[in-house]
């Protein structure tokens, strides 16, 4: 199994390098020399600061070396300094060492993405398992269309919709932030309630077409594995039926789910765009989008090799989880 | 399980129900003869993040509106628009205007209890026009040919000529501790995150892109705020920020047109807030590229205007809440000239002037056309203005309709003004200009200022309007230089080097258990160390710590 | 003895299937209007009306107007070719890309193979929502670029299909007969294996293009896709967010023809995958 493990995080340095390489030719794509981008904001930058800033980006390098010089880096975390006008270090902006850990942008995302990735995975579940077993029937056939429906709805929009009817015309849930203006004077049972109403609408909105995808995946997996001998054989041994499905046709048909999950890594990160802005929700995906509308160039590169390395790690959970679900591989 | 889901769903619904602001009657929160009291926290909404508190290094408002704050200046502005002593007791102007001696309040305290002289005037325009501080604003005191210290509570400045602006130059942009910036890299320097001022509040806490609290600075020279607190809250969505000032959570905010004018008329709002409008000092322009061959030609920038009608874009984009412009200067201040030539929307006369300077459909295309070239333009704004992109639009619609094809770009600011503007790289834009409380706007309007980067961006030359503009900053005369204003209006609506397109309203909205304010010619802000809640309705008291 | 040619076939499994039959009337309605727009439109799209400022819906504007006063039925149908134009040219671009790279990968196998399956593994890897963003922000929001940008990074999928597909017809018989008689590369690749492996590139493309206009609206919502005053149905929904309390018909028509689409599309292609399940023909054109 250590081995294993080794094997894939070995695998996973010609992926970084791939995403470094990207990422690289991406900033090439502006129009212009990267540095004018970079020294233009500041009006008053002398001829003098130019040519340094050009000498510190390299550019009068040949273009590999510049790739070496951005590697180094990037390694080291070091994404420049942010174009906004308050100019601090981008990494700072995503991960600020100076603030609480949970206000810190990069938490606030991935606690949001893995608590919406326990949604999906609490919900789907049942849901897939149900129609499996009760095939063809009424509920199988309005979840069947549901999932339809998911697939094919603007999570947006549905986030808005939840919005003015939850927000606006009921007034029950509150539709932006993380937390009330009142919370510091909140009991802890308030605190834990105000936290709670806040996430109901983003985390749901961001789960949906997770779920909707989920619990079909597992419908289907369920489905095949329910038609396997060792099913039949349980059943003929006399097993109760909820013992047949969940001690052994659901376990099985929860292998592939696991790497469902990490697959939908990306797609969860990449949305979070979406769902901070419309909920603003102070993480990084609200940053990341705030940059993009500024031209906010370094802060855009940090966060995006920041995205993707949190969902190479994604994977990599995936495939331990995989392992340990998986008897077959452990073994080895 | 089904039932515990119930349960939980009704008791969020039911909490949800204890958040509205509370609803004292109409009578106590509107009543006005309260005695003024200490306490409570004022927390405004804001759109932009404040990036640098340091006055002379920050360009925009947010920066602004925060070290507005923190720092004071030597005078500013009364509601008459007449300039009154701020930090300075009092001045001296020579008779031939080329000496101010400013008379600095005694006993005038730093936040960190060092005594405020005219040493720290002294840096602060040392600092300014030193060429490696990356200020927009160092031209005004480049005009200085000596400042001086005669003693700690005296400073003088001796201008090249007589400079009417330079009274007003000395405002809260030049003001810096000298016994704590000294030596000091002030490009880098942790000052502008958590400065140290002498104005009314001082900054206490600051979240990067959530909120910004300041707290009254109890040895104001004016006297302690009665307002303890004042927290700028970042909501960077008007319709988000309208839900939270809805919740209480905030407590002033400016409204969008659509909100000042249909979500708040109604008792709620009525009862717990309080609106105020009021002209802004900034106007909305389209201004072309003079050397553009499209146009060179006045005709053909005469037939524009009269294609727009700017009643519309007020009805349209302000939804009433504003007033069309004629020049660069707002209505019913003393340098507005209100008999300029004016540019009824006419579609006729449009036409005819574009015949005469030589454009015609002559292919029956629906598109003008000269020498076998089609009247296609693009017009440059900067993204993130909903009004600006709105008239840009009504703007497109109105051309289309005289058979020229304008085409809208967007552009980021930045990337706007460094790539485009300052490299003279467009051909028309829509901006806008903030108008400052002094009349002389030679940095906009004078052949000379061309350069780039500069402010004449549109390379407009005019010998007669260069003359007055020299005219109304030499003398104090007040009269010679409405003169020269007036004039100087009048030849910029015959020649329309820009279309002046509007003149917004502020509008802003306050939690009514807020006293002290009192709408004026320039706004609300002015008194704000004055405004105050009355005891019984302070809301946001911090408990002291035991 | 009825007509059992494959397209035959293949159809009647189609028809039957209702769901996929429904999508199919949907996609043809929506090119209709597309193609019609000009003539269904009631009003210009872009028709300024001062004194009919977001109105809500009625007799006049069944859809309600905008903040500008312009008719968002109007609008909505006009809209409509844009998400159809971004939908079929980013597809297209996307499987010519992905036909590419697949076809070289599992025709060629060895390197190659292993260089592009890492290749697109990589792509995968970078959250593709922020790659378009990020690729848009560098260069401008236009139609084209957006084109393009979703083209260039939705083509793994295709190109795994197609690989997996070269993979296993190239060990064929008839393949390898060709490859005895002396083809060509080039031939073979186009006259053989290509042809039997475009079905389930088809449904890939026809469920690509629900998946297109799913991200072009995104993008247009958060106001770097379609640019106003050009009508998206994505941007019509950020005048909804804007305005979501005083007018809710900017928020639910819009969205509610991204979901019409987008399912009618889903639906068209799982039905096509139905009705060519290999697991239930087992003929090939040779």
């Amino acid at each position: 199994m250590l081995t294993y493990l080794i094997k894939r995080f070995f695998e996973m340095i010609p992926t970084l390098l791939g995403i470094t390489l990207i990422s690289f030719f991406i900033i090439h794509l502006a129009p212009g020399k990267p540095t004018d981008v970079f020294s233009e904001l500041n009006p008053k930058i002398t001829p003098e600061a130019r040519e340094r800033l050009e000498k510190y980006y390299g550019l009068d390098k040949p273009v590999i070396v510049q790739y070496g010089l951005w590697l180094k880096r990037i390694v080291r975390f070091d994404f420049g300094e942010s174009f906004s006008t308050d100019r601090r270090p981008v990494m700072q902006k995503i991960w600020d060492k100076k603030q609480p850990i949970t206000e810190r942008k990069l938490f606030i995302t991935f606690m949001l993405n893995l608590l919406e990735m326990v949604i999906i995975f609490l919900i789907a579940i049942p849901i897939g398992i149900s129609s499996a077993t009760h095939q063809n029937s009424l509920y199988d056939r309005i979840t069947t269309v549901s999932v339809f429906i998911g697939f094919a709805i603007p999570s947006f929009w549905l986030a808005l919709l939840l919005m003015m009817l939850f927000g606006v015309y009921l007034d029950w849930l509150p539709v932006s932030g993380l937390k009330s203006m009142n919370y510091d004077s909140l009991p802890l049972a308030g605190k834990l309630l105000d936290r709670v109403r806040h996430l109901i609408l983003p985390v749901f909105v961001a789960s949906f077409g997770g779920l909707a995808g989920l619990s079909r995946y597992m419908r289907s997996s369920m489905l095949d594995v329910i038609r396997q001998d060792y099913v039949t054989v349980a059943r003929a041994k006399g097993l109760p039926e909820n013992k047949v499905i969940y001690r052994h046709a659901f376990r099985n048909a929860l292998l592939p789910l696991i790497t469902l999950l990490g697959l939908s890594v990306p797609g969860l990160i990449g949305g979070s765009v979406i769902f901070e802005n419309i909920f603003g929700i102070p993480g990084m995906g609200q940053l990341f989008y705030n940059g993009v509308m500024a031209r906010d160039y370094p802060l855009i590169m940090g966060i995006l090799t920041i995205g993707a390395i949190l969902t190479l790690l994604g994977n990599l959970l995936a495939d331990i989880g995989y392992m340990l679900a998986d008897p077959r591989i452990r073994a080895r | 399980m089904k039932k515990a889901v119930c349960i939980f769903l009704i008791l969020i619904a039911l909490s949800g129900c204890k958040d509205k602001a509370p609803q004292t009657s109409q009578t106590d929160l509107k009543n006005n003869a309260d005695e003024p009291s200490y306490g409570d926290a004022l927390i405004e909404g804001t759109i932009g993040e404040p990036s640098i508190l340091i006055p002379m290094l920050a360009s925009d408002s947010a920066s602004h509106n925060v070290s507005g704050l923190i720092f004071n200046g030597l005078v500013k502005y009364d509601t008459d628009l007449s300039v009154i002593g701020d930090l300075a007791e009092s001045w001296n102007i020579s008779k031939d205007g080329l000496v101010i001696t400013f008379h600095l309040r005694k006993g005038v305290k730093w936040a960190d209890g060092v005594e405020f002289t005219a040493e720290d005037v002294m840096f602060g325009y040392k600092t300014i026009i030193d060429e490696k501080t990356p200020t927009a604003y160092k031209e005004d005191f480049l005009q200085v040919k000596k400042a001086e210290v005669p003693d700690k509570y005296t400073f003088r400045v001796t201008y090249e000529k007589p400079f009417a602006p330079a009274l007003t130059t000395w405002g809260s942009l030049i003001i810096l501790p000298k016994h704590l910036l000294e030596g000091v890299d002030i490009t880098k320097t942790d000052f502008a995150r958590n400065p140290i001022g002498l104005g009314p509040y001082k900054l206490s806490k600051w979240i990067p892109d959530q909120e910004l609290i300041l707290e009254s600075y109890k040895d104001y020279f004016e006297g302690r705020p009665y307002i303890d607190r004042y927290i700028y809250k970042r909501i960077p969505d008007p319709a988000t920020m309208f839900l939270v000032l809805r919740t209480g959570e905030i407590d002033m905010m400016g409204l969008t047109p659509l909100q000042y004018t249909k979500q708040t008329e109604n008792d709620y709002f009525r009862k717990n807030f309080n609106k105020y409008r009021y002209p802004a000092f900034q106007y909305t322009h389209m201004a072309f590229n003079l050397k553009h061959p499209f146009f060179k030609d006045k005709r053909v920038r005469q037939a524009i205007a009269y294609a727009i009608d700017k009643s519309e874009l007020v009805d349209v984009v302000l939804f009433g809440l504003g007033s069309p412009a004629t020049g660069p200067y707002v209505p019913n201040t003393w340098p507005y000239n209100p008999n300029v030539k004016k540019y009824e929307y006419s579609i006729e006369k449009a036409r005819q002037l574009l015949k005469e300077a030589g454009w015609e459909d002559t292919d029956k295309d629906g598109l003008l056309d000269k020498d076998g070239r089609p009247f296609i333009f693009t017009v440059f704004t900067n993204t993130g203005n909903k009004l600006r992109e709105n008239t840009a639009t009504i703007i497109q619609w109105r051309l289309a309709k005289i058979g020229i094809k304008m085409e809208i770009r967007k552009l980021e600011w930045s990337t706007f003004i460094n790539q485009f503007i300052d490299k003279k790289r467009f051909e028309a834009v829509i901006l806008g200009w903030s108008i400052s409380l002094d009349p002389d706007q030679y940095d906009i309007w004078h052949s000379s200022k061309t350069r780039e980067k500069e402010l004449n961006f549109i390379s407009y030359s005019n010998p007669e309007v260069d003359e007055l503009l020299e005219k109304g900053r030499r003398t104090f005369d007040i009269n010679e230089r409405k003169k020269a204003y007036f004039r100087i209006q009048e030849i910029l609506a015959e020649e329309v080097p820009y279309i002046f397109l509007y003149v917004p309203d502020a509008t802003l909205i306050v939690s009514a258990r807020v006293r002290g304010i009192k709408p004026s010619p320039i706004g609300v802000s002015y008194n704000l160390p004055k405004w105050y809640v009355p005891k019984k309705l302070q809301r946001h008291n911090i408990e002291p710590e035991p | 003895m009825g007509n059992y040619s494959l397209r035959n076939l293949i159809w009647k499994r189609f028809s039957k299937n209702r769901l996929a039959v429904a999508g199919g009337i949907i996609v043809t309605l929506l090119f209709f209007v597309a193609v019609f727009a000009p003539m269904l439109s009631p009003y210009n799209p872009d028709d300024i009306d001062r004194k009919h400022i977001l109105v809500s819906p009625d007799i006049h504007h069944p859809l309600g107007t905008d903040d500008l006063g312009r008719d968002v039925l109007s609008r909505m149908i006009w809209g409509s070719r844009i998400s159809l134009a971004v939908g079929f040219v980013a597809v297209g671009i996307a499987t010519v890309i992905g036909i590419f790279f697949g076809a070289l990968a599992g025709y060629y196998g060895g390197w190659a193979e292993r260089i592009i399956m890492r290749f697109i593994d990589i792509m995968l890897t970078i959250p593709t929502f922020f790659l378009i963003l990020a690729v848009i922000a560098f260069i401008e929001p236009s139609i084209w670029n957006i084109m393009i940008v979703i083209g260039l990074t939705s083509w793994m999928g295709v190109a795994r299909l197609v690989r997996a597909e070269f993979l296993s017809i190239k060990e064929r018989e008839y393949v390898l007969a060709a490859k005895a008689l002396g083809a060509s590369d080039f031939r073979i690749i186009f006259r053989h294996i290509m042809i039997n492996s475009m079905a389930p590139v088809l449904v890939s493309a026809v469920l690509g293009i629900a998946g297109a206009v799913l991200v072009e609206s995104a993008l247009s919502f958060l106001g770097i896709g379609v640019q106003p005053p050009i009508p998206s149905w994505g941007n019509i929904l950020t005048l909804g967010k804007d305005n979501i309390e005083i007018a809710w018909w900017l928020s639910v028509f819009p969205g509610l023809a991204i979901l019409i689409t987008v399912l009618g599309y889903n639906l068209l292609g799982e039905g096509i995958r139905d009705s060519i399940d290999p697991r239930l023909w087992d003929t090939e054109r040779h």
